[in-house]
């Protein structure tokens, strides 16, 4: 039951992601050209997005004790703003910026069939898992 | 309101709905680069991850199987793929999310770090795009 919720998630979502035009990435670079030609469609997507998550968030989730098909809902507990933080955000603007993709897209286009988005599915997966090793061996360190 | 304003908007409302579902089902955040990561390293721990990706490729492909909406073209140089990937890669895993993660559910959670992240993540797209399409740099 719980991977059955996860993939029709995951559907509800890929579904979104294509429909909002998030996996085109015409689309991407015309909504960040902000300082440029700006198309504004994508400023849309997020706003859905947020129509749907700040009232869940902020007063859905408090009425329900626990996940129906898990034993705790596991919410992010970090609230430093450190510079991993911002350096992050900072290298993730860049290669969204270089591309027009941002991983929810990128894993979305594997539908099609393209060797390029494939690349960089594997090439983000690898900077995920580089970045992990050096952060482990650093903090192992000190 | 223009048609691709609408699919935008509606596209927006089916991720923040799937978010939510994820979260009273699983209990899990619906952060894209958290759970590629924790599909890829634990992928028996989190097989509802690997489901979870495997239905958004499935969900992409309904949607142009319904739609007959046409399939997108990525006409980016292969070097860019491969660095663009591996930066966002980086980026997300120091970060500690993307745009779904921060952006989405970050910011419906009210969470200052997440509305931080998505600022600076915006800007630098904004000005990473306005460098290779109006400056003389890139």
């Amino acid at each position: 039951m719980k991977l059955l919720m996860a993939l029709l998630s995951g559907m509800l979502f890929g579904f979104g992601l294509a429909l909002s035009g998030m996996t085109d990435i015409a689309n991407v670079i015309g909504f960040l050209d902000l300082f440029g030609d700006w198309n504004p469609t994508l400023a849309f997507v997020m706003v859905g997005g947020i129509l749907v998550s700040l009232p869940f968030f902020q007063f859905g989730l408090g009425k329900i004790t626990a996940p129906l098909f898990a034993d705790v809902f596991r919410l992010p507990t970090k609230t430093d703003i450190d510079v991993r933080l911002i350096g992050g955000a900072m290298l993730f603007g860049i290669g969204w910026g270089l591309v027009g993709l941002c991983p929810g897209p990128a894993i979305a286009s594997l539908a099609y069939l393209n060797i390029d988005v494939l690349y960089f599915g594997v090439a983000m997966i690898i900077g995920m898992f580089v970045t992990d090793i050096v952060d482990r061996s650093l903090t192992a360190k000190s | 309101m223009s048609e691709t304003f609408l699919m935008a908007l509606t596209g927006g409302i089916c991720i923040g709905l799937a978010a939510v579902f994820l979260m009273v089902t699983l209990g899990r955040i619906g952060g894209i680069s958290g759970i590629v990561f924790s599909a890829v390293k634990q992928p028996v721990e989190h097989s509802w991850a690997i489901l979870f990706l495997a239905g958004v490729i499935l969900g992409t492909s309904l949607f142009h199987f319904i739609s007959g909406h046409p399939i997108p073209t990525f006409d980016v140089p292969t070097p860019l793929m491969l660095a663009g990937g591996f930066i966002v890669g980086v980026g997300t895993k120091l970060g500690s999310g993307c745009t779904s993660g921060h952006g989405i559910c970050g910011i419906g959670r009210l969470s200052v770090r997440s509305i931080i992240a998505t600022c600076t993540f915006l800007l630098l797209g904004f000005i990473t795009v306005y460098l290779r399409l109006h400056g003389s740099v890139v």
